[in-house]
């Protein structure tokens, strides 16, 4: 069967530091799948490979089987792989009901119309609307997304991704840097993307890994060094030494 | 009062000052032509980020463009404006890959070097565009083949401001669009834009081409009305003005070009008839007091004044 999203040998170097090395990764369509590693492992440098940011140095980039290595950003996120940010890329001066917006009219093929105004595109309204109250934004649909409080703003992150309409989507770190008592919010919203939708979850919080994952794999030093369901990983010693042990300690 | 009411007010004021004020026509032709200018640059700082210090560019080519249609036999006004404002395009959308990439201060360099090419090219081959004397001979039919161009800028003004009405509204459906609020995006944050799909160096192409267009229609309206050009409409100061003017006015609203052009030329003209060497001091000095202060705290000190005054005009009246 082929692969939601696959690598083939991805490699990127800076400069005499190679930050990826000959990183081959499935993830399966609809898959719960996360990456962990240690700080400097590579994992934003891979997720700046897999959607474009980065173009790497040799390999490629599959998605549902067709090589999208040569696409930009913009190509890729509208065949289907999108994102969040682990530091909140936010538009600070337009409201979520604009941001949502956005993602919905550019997948339906909508931005490049000049003439109709975004108020008499009532469907695509409606969708960001609906998608913003399942994320428990509804009452703040006109604030400014700058000054929505931080937990809201990393659901407006994961409701630009979904908006988008993604066959995969990357999670880089969603809960970073929220409150304890609000984390439950970003869980629940993980806990029920669409199960069509393959996540790939970049994550330093173990209880999240192991709550959400049903595949992990581990990355070091800029190589796959693990693969395989929780308990394997959790299980295997290798692993303990170099990311678990290492997380106990810090 | 709605904005929507505040719109109504600024148009009906915008059409019955030349009627209040006929000894003016002249100056307001010119805040119109300047309004549109500033307009096009709002299109381009105000929604999609990108700074300019050689807008001029555009305008000089509209202004040429339309200077020489006219002499070489195409009097009619509305198709040259078109024609010129095309022209203006052509030339936008091919620079319009220089400024893609960069920090604003690359962006400030390579506009302003567009422009100072284009100035010296219009100066070299003075056998076309006249050079520093100017391109002589730029005589205008009559208005849809009925108003003449007057001497007291009766035809001139209704021209202008009905093209930048009509421009006006053209560019207030564009921003509100689909296209509009993916411009913002690119704006305020290019990552987050191209990782929704939005393709950023095309939709920045477009709006550069578009505002190009629309100075380049600024540039045709002051060439057709005074039916004169010189190398002034490319001059480094223009570009520099029309910056001032946005600022003063404030950008990303579509109104703050028009207030901007308005506040501008009518200090200069006060000014210039009380002060008439050192009118750009206080130009200047307002220039700096907006930029440092900032807009939003003077206009909500503005509006304490205001509301201190209409309590005190309430307690005065008992209801």
């Amino acid at each position: 069967m082929t692969a939601a999203l696959e690598t083939v040998g991805l490699r990127k170097s800076f400069g005499a530091l190679a930050a990826t090395r000959d990183v081959s990764l499935r993830v399966e369509a609809g898959a719960r799948h996360a990456l962990i590693g240690p700080n400097g492992a590579g994992k934003t440098t891979l997720i700046n490979l897999l959607t474009g940011v980065l173009r790497p140095d040799g390999g490629r980039v599959l998605l549902d089987g067709a090589d999208v290595t040569g696409l930009p950003p913009q190509g890729r996120a509208r065949r289907g792989i999108t994102r969040t940010f682990q530091i909140n890329q936010l538009f600070a001066d337009m409201t979520p009901l604009e941001t949502v917006a956005l993602a919905v009219s550019e997948r339906r093929g909508l931005g490049r119309r000049w003439w109709h105004p975004l108020a008499a595109h009532t469907d695509v309204l409606d969708e960001a609307t609906a998608l913003l109250q399942r994320f428990g934004l509804g009452d703040s649909l006109r604030t400014r997304a700058g000054t929505l409080p931080y937990g809201k703003q990393r659901l407006l992150e994961i409701a630009i991704a979904i908006a988008g309409g993604p066959r995969v989507l990357l999670l880089d770190e969603p809960a970073a840097g929220v409150p304890e008592d609000e984390r439950h919010e970003i869980l629940a919203i993980v806990a029920a993307l669409p199960e069509d939708v393959a996540v790939l979850l970049i994550e330093h919080d173990m209880d999240l890994v192991f709550s959400f994952a049903r595949r992990i794999s581990v990355l070091v030093d800029g190589a796959l060094f693990v693969e395989g369901t929780p308990q394997d990983v959790a299980r295997d010693p290798r692993v303990r030494e170099v990311y678990l042990g290492e997380a106990a300690h810090g | 009062m709605t904005s929507r009411h505040w719109e109504w007010v600024f148009w009906i004021a915008a059409i019955a000052i030349p009627l209040l004020f006929p000894s003016k026509l002249l100056l307001i032709n010119e805040i119109a032509i300047l309004a549109l200018f500033a307009l096009s640059l709002d299109l381009l700082l105000g929604y999609a980020g990108i700074v300019s210090l050689g807008h001029a560019a555009f305008f000089g080519v509209g202004a040429y463009a339309a200077g020489l249609l006219a002499k070489h036999g195409l009097t009619e006004p509305v198709s040259g404006l078109l024609l010129a404002s095309a022209a203006a395009a052509v030339i936008g959308f091919l620079s319009s890959f220089l400024v893609l990439r960069g920090s604003d201060l690359t962006r400030l360099m390579v506009t302003m070097g567009v422009a100072l090419m284009l100035l010296e090219v219009a100066n070299r081959f003075d056998t076309i565009t006249g050079g520093a004397d100017g391109l002589q001979g730029v005589t205008m039919g009559p208005l849809l083949g009925l108003f003449r161009f007057d001497l007291y800028g009766r035809t001139a003004c209704a021209y202008s401001l009905t093209t930048l009405l009509v421009l006006f509204l053209v560019a207030r459906r564009i921003v509100r669009s689909p296209f509009g609020l993916s411009l913002r995006a690119i704006k305020g944050n290019r990552l987050r834009a191209t990782a929704v799909g939005v393709p950023a160096d095309a939709r920045l192409v477009t709006v550069y081409t578009i505002a190009a267009a629309y100075a380049g229609a600024a540039g045709a309206l002051l060439a057709q009305t005074t039916q004169f050009v010189s190398l002034d409409v490319l001059d480094f100061h223009r570009s520099a003005d029309v910056l001032l003017v946005l600022v003063l006015g404030g950008s990303g609203y579509l109104y703050g070009g028009l207030i901007g052009a308005a506040i501008f030329k009518l200090m200069q003209d006060g000014l210039a008839a009380w002060t008439p060497q050192y009118w750009q001091f206080w130009i200047g000095l307002v220039l700096v007091l907006i930029v440092m202060i900032g807009r939003e705290r003077l206009s909500a000190g503005a509006r304490r004044i205001w509301a201190r005054l209409a309590r005190q005009h309430a307690g005065e009246q008992p209801s």
